[in-house]
């Protein structure tokens, strides 16, 4: 067989192609339901972390509700799946799969879109968790964060796509997220946000009303992305965070 | 090693120390700078790379007399790009939790210039057994040196290993801190991983001189 001809080596590249791309087709459609229950639990645990149910022990990482356990402690704490626009909130099932990033380049290209919240109840009192969206260093970040009705920050999650290890990958790492808890979004009746701020001489996070918690060495671009990232979210969901503030 | 011939044992002996893809051919610099700065990153890259490495000569091996010599870099570029998405996919359906630790690397080693380097230089002029072991020596001698490269950066950068504290605690100013001692920041930045490997370099020539280049 002459391996040099230009019609083996059309033949060759023809057949090649067609066998991985049933091999990867095959896979792909195979693994989908696993894959997508497997993000659908994901992102019920980020929610439950954010609003502190979850299993952290003393000085320990981060620990989620276990994956079988999860769909029914999701149901157990959120009272109430909402979509909100501008001040008005109406209910909508599995609001919380709603894409946060495709509402965002919605908004930005004009159109009406629908932003999920969810309200949780634990020991008895309210939180309101917003999803959150944006860019790090190197690509996407995202994160759900949970807000009593004084507008005081009651748990962060944070993750992302690829932030670099040892850096900016630390700020789903619970030594970043603990700062939040405790934190007024509100400087005054404004709505500040959270900055990851360098150099607040604070390290220790004791002031919770300056609006600011420490930055991580060596990841000021991841940090900056998170500042954004909240204040973007904050300032989307204002209108309807407005009406259930207690004032 | 009565399980394999010298030539054959070889094969993976040679690339752990005297033939080390990074410190001796200076290949897969760029992720041993990229992903150092944790000792669990370098241990997850080194056993992709390995898994990757090793099915992906023998099938090389095993197509190295039928792939058209024209089109032998598009054939191995699509081996190692089918690997890596399987290998993703699987871990995403299967280890959901282990696939998002390494979804930052799994790209990277699509660009790994050893995998590539040995598909070219061995794969595609060898045996199936022989490549496979040559795979597998490569990749333990790219794994190993990001290990120790990992060590030293998490060690002296976060004073943490595998994300557990070995030194004490800096801000509560426990154990080896208590006597001022600090974390080294410059550690955790990429040039740092380039100063680790040089040290590494110069340590293993200054131990073998045979591997010192003529000026």
């Amino acid at each position: 067989m002459n391996t040099e001809k230009n019609s083996y080596t059309v033949i060759f590249a023809t057949i090649m192609v067609i066998v991985v791309g049933s091999i990867l087709a095959f896979l792909a459609t195979g693994l989908k339901p696993r894959i997508d229950e497997n993000e659908r639990f994901e992102k019920q645990q980020n929610i439950l972390y954010a609003m502190g149910v979850n299993q952290n022990e003393g000085d320990g990482g981060v620990e989620f509700i276990p994956t079988n356990q999860v769909e029914a402690e999701f149901s157990k704490y959120i009272k109430k799946q909402l979509v909100v626009q501008g001040d008005k909130a109406t209910e909508k099932e599995e609001a919380y799969l709603i894409d946060m990033k495709k509402q965002l380049s919605q908004i930005k290209a004009g159109n009406n879109a629908e932003l999920p919240l969810l309200i949780g109840e634990k020991d008895g009192n309210e939180f309101y968790i917003i999803p959150m969206h944006g860019k790090g260093l190197w690509d996407a970040i995202w994160g759900f964060i949970s807000l009593d009705e004084n507008m005081v920050v009651q748990g962060v999650y944070f993750d992302h796509k690829g932030e670099t290890p040892g850096l900016g990958a630390n700020i789903k790492q619970r030594f970043f997220m603990d700062d939040f808890v405790g934190e007024s979004i509100l400087d005054g009746n404004r709505y500040e946000g959270i900055s990851v701020a360098k150099g607040n001489n604070d390290p220790l996070n004791q002031d919770k009303e300056d609006n600011e918690v420490d930055a991580l060495a060596g990841a000021t671009i991841t940090g900056d992305g998170v500042s954004a990232m909240i204040k973007e979210s904050l300032k989307l969901y204002k209108p309807y965070l407005e009406t259930v503030r207690k004032k | 090693m009565a399980l394999l011939s010298k030539k054959d044992a070889n094969l993976i002996l040679d690339p752990l120390a005297d033939n080390n893809p990074i410190t001796i051919q200076v290949l897969g610099i760029c992720s041993a700078l990229a992903i150092t700065a944790e000792l669990k990153a370098s241990v997850v890259m080194a056993l992709s790379v390995l898994f990757v490495m090793g099915v992906g000569n023998v099938v090389i091996s095993l197509l190295r007399n039928v792939i058209p010599s024209k089109i032998r870099i598009i054939v191995q570029l699509v081996v190692v790009a089918t690997l890596v998405i399987v290998v993703d996919q699987v871990l995403k359906a299967f280890a959901y939790e282990l696939s998002k630790t390494l979804s930052v690397f799994v790209g990277l080693i699509i660009t790994n210039c050893i995998i590539m380097g040995r598909f070219e230089a061995f794969a595609l002029g060898n045996g199936l057994w022989r490549s496979f072991l040559d795979g597998i020596g490569n990749a333990l001698g790219y794994g190993v040196i990001l290990i120790i490269v990992g060590f030293f950066r998490e060690l002296l950068g976060s004073g943490t290993l595998f994300g557990i504290p070995v030194l004490g605690d800096p801000v509560a100013k426990t154990g080896l801190y208590s006597i001022g001692y600090e974390n080294n920041g410059f550690m955790i930045i990429p040039p740092a991983a380039l100063i680790v490997v040089g040290i590494i370099i110069w340590v293993q020539r200054s131990r073998n001189r045979a591997l010192i280049e003529e000026a």
